[in-house]
């Protein structure tokens, strides 16, 4: 099963070493992470896109939670909450057909196109793993893919609950 | 009033002094010849130079485990500091208190390949519980204070300080300030069992026909022996210790029915195959004691109290997990036995015990003495008659380290030292080193083959320069015991490089470093000579005893089977 686990941890250098040393060292897997430090500067939030049972997981979060550096962990496909990624797509736009196809995508995507060359588009779309995928296979129907960049997912728990100090 | 100025090498020693750490187990190097320096201009923290790192580490590691106290190592940087991860991981595994210092280049050289330069923070990771890069001068007392409380506190363990030379040069200086009361935003270990948990956990003791008290290293650690004596007591239930656990519960105690696991006691992994609940106190159901997790006690209900969360559910389920420390979470188990009237259930215990003392009638610990050759089981049982009982015995890996477990009833806890995580050949003699370093009056014994002792052979040097009179007692069989078994009865007899051919002659390499070596090749001087070894209170002795190489490690528990499903002797099934 696809989780998604934000951690709260001191911004130190290692930090993320650690984290991801973990995974690594007990064969967890790592769908996707993505780092950056808080609105308070000392610490970091990662968002960790993992899988797998209900064993594992609550391993999982036990282990990430013992290491020294970590405030918090939550499991946040346990509860109500929003998940984004942003995706930035380079494709081929060669001629007005596909170049046209390629901006009606993404206006129903409400991906936006963010830098033209002589012969490629490239577009930013935010949204849930469902709605990227979506976009990506639509978008490989009509034209030809050059490159893709993923941000990795993000989330927030709904309501007032915050990951806080 | 002017402050007083400390370079980092000073502020090194000093933060030590103020911990009140009286050893530092090291070799020097280039990287941390200033604090060399600095140690040679104090007298408050001696310092023990070791002929290789991996036995400074093991040293610490044993005067750890002896003292409870955290361990201290000094290392240089690059080889030094790599020496040290096999003791380091030694410690992790076996939750001891350890802090290495180790050198670094200086901070712009980092990251160049420099000299003598390794990533001893990423190299040691998954085997620290915590590791600091210090960075700057006035860093160097509070992160020391850090490591010596993360060490100590919660689940104990290693961990590593890495010091660059440049904040340790003699020009470079500070104020020292250091705050002893660590105060961690992200590290506050839990102390007291859940209240609720403790009550379900006494109502399913109370309700219990036949439990089993499972305890562990963790029980050692946290200094519970006595409240665990009392526990078992009240409730008159069996107990059986894992390899760590050892000393947890005295060997001679009447509840006692062994250790328990690959090569414990038929009794011990019969009551926990039949047991309906079982508390497991400060132990983790490592593979070595379960076999096969599938068939592991499959009707019991189990309790597991433990200071990691991760040991709960990790390996066997837990129905009851009780988080905090044992002592602690002991106490209110025991508080909360006594606000509930308990009794014990007599009948349902006659039954229990009818039972089980059928299992120990079998004597499945014994062995055959018939051959005329020196049988291993019977040197540990001797050298139990001649230390009464009360010596330290360090062991190292093999078969030796069985027949110790086996054959040496351990009256206290801290008194069994081994390595039982990790499995570290080369261990038993620097831990014994360091724990005769701690308890100078007391015997302490490293117990051996001639595999292991020859992993750190080269401490007999040490021992001469400070004058540790240890105690090696050699189970020579001439081969890796304990390999060579596995062969036996895994691989067909086809004894792969497990053969030690070109042994030393130990006697003389031994008089060589200024000790006493004493060979011994019979049954009829056995006890004489081992009295004799043992009656030279300042000499270190080594005592190469040349023993039964047929001999096997019994009972042993059948691969893949369940945990009472075992081997009494060749050929032999329970």
């Amino acid at each position: 099963m696809r989780r998604i686990l934000a951690i709260l941890l001191e911004n130190e250098p290692g930090s993320l070493s650690r984290i991801v040393g973990l995974f690594s060292q007990r064969a967890y897997n790592i769908e996707s992470l993505s780092v950056a430090p808080t609105d308070e500067p000392t610490l970091s939030r990662i968002t960790i896109v993992t899988i797998g049972d209900d064993k594992i997981l609550e391993q999982i979060v036990k282990q990430v939670n013992k290491l020294i550096d970590v405030i918090k962990v939550t499991d946040l496909t346990e509860r109500e909450h929003v998940e984004r990624e942003l995706v930035l797509v380079k494709v081929l736009a060669m001629n007005d057909k596909s170049r046209t196809e390629v901006k009606r995508i993404c206006d129903i995507f409400r991906g936006s196109i963010i830098d033209i060359g002589k012969q490629v588009y490239t577009i930013q779309i935010t949204g849930d793993a469902d709605k990227t995928n979506a976009f990506i296979k639509t978008l490989a129907n009509e034209t030809e893919i050059i490159e893709t960049v993923r941000s990795g997912c993000v989330g927030i728990v709904r309501g007032d609950k915050a990951l806080k100090m | 009033m002017t402050t007083e100025l400390y370079n980092g090498s000073e502020m090194v020693v000093k933060a030590l002094s103020e911990l009140n750490i009286k050893y530092l187990f090291g070799y020097p190097g280039g990287s941390v010849l200033d604090i060399y320096d600095a140690i040679f201009k104090q007298d408050d923290v001696e310092h023990v130079l070791v002929r290789h790192e991996q036995a400074a580490t093991h040293m610490a590691d044993g005067y750890a485990r002896a003292t409870g106290e955290v361990g201290y190592v000094l290392a240089t940087s690059g080889p030094g500091a790599t020496n040290c991860i096999t003791g380091i991981a030694t410690a992790y595994m076996d939750s001891i208190p350890m802090v290495v210092l180790s050198g670094q280049v200086p901070t712009n050289l980092i990251g160049d390949d420099a000299f003598q330069e390794t990533d001893i923070v990423g190299c040691s990771r998954p085997i620290v519980k915590h590791s600091f890069n210090c960075r700057k001068l006035e860093e160097i007392p509070n992160i020391i204070a850090k490591a010596d409380y993360i060490a100590k506190t919660g689940r104990p363990g290693p961990v590593v300080v890495e010091l660059p030379k440049d904040i340790l040069i003699p020009d470079n200086k500070a104020p020292f300030t250091m705050e002893k009361d660590v105060q961690m935003r992200s590290y506050n270990p839990s102390a007291k069992g859940h209240p609720k948990q403790i009550k379900k956990a006494i109502k399913t003791i109370a309700e219990a026909k036949k439990l089993v008290v499972y305890s562990g290293g963790g029980i050692v650690l946290a200094n519970a022996s006595e409240l665990l004596t009392e526990l078992v007591e009240k409730l008159n239930a069996p107990i059986t210790n894992t390899l760590m656990g050892l000393g947890g519960i005295s060997g001679t105690h009447e509840n006692f029915i062994g250790m328990l696991g690959m090569h414990g006691s038929l009794e011990a992994n019969k009551a926990m195959a039949n047991a309906d609940v079982i508390l497991a106190l400060g132990a983790r159901f490592d593979d070595r004691v379960t076999n096969k997790v599938e068939k592991f006690c499959p009707n019991a209900t189990i309790i597991h109290v433990d200071i990691d969360p991760t040991s709960i559910s990790k390996n066997i389920n837990a129905h009851v997990p009780v988080v905090g420390l044992v002592d602690i979470v002991l106490q209110q188990m025991l508080d909360e036995l006594d606000a509930t009237n308990f009794k014990p259930n007599e009948e349902a215990l006659k039954v229990w015990w009818d039972e089980i003392n059928e299992w120990r009638a079998v004597k499945s610990v014994s062995y055959d003495k018939g051959n005329g050759k020196i049988k291993p089981q019977h040197v540990v049982e001797s050298m139990y008659k001649i230390t009464n009982g009360e010596a330290y015995v360090c062991s190292d890996v093999g078969q030796h380290q069985m027949f110790a477990a086996q054959y040496y009833p351990f009256a206290k806890p801290r008194q069994w030292i081994n390595s039982g995580g990790l499995g570290t050949m080369g261990f038993g003699f620097p831990a014994a080193m360091g724990v005769k370093m701690a308890f100078p009056e007391s015997e302490v014994i490293c117990i051996t083959g001639d595999g292991s002792i020859q992993m750190n052979i080269q401490e007999l040097s040490t021992c001469m320069q400070y004058n540790i009179p240890v105690k090696i007692i050699s189970l020579n069989n001439r081969s890796l015991g304990m390999v060579r078994q596995w062969q036996d009865m895994i691989y067909n007899g086809r004894h792969s490089s497990s053969y030690m051919e070109s042994l030393p002659d130990f006697v003389k390499l031994t008089e060589s470093y200024g000790h006493v070596g004493i060979q011994i090749n019979t049954m009829e001087e056995l006890d004489e000579k081992l009295a004799e070894a043992f009656a030279m209170k300042d000499k270190l002795v080594f005592v190469d005893i040349m023993v039964d190489e047929k001999e096997h490690v019994y009972p042993m528990q059948i691969r893949h089977g369940a945990v009472d499903e075992m081997w009494i002797k060749k050929g032999v099934k329970a």
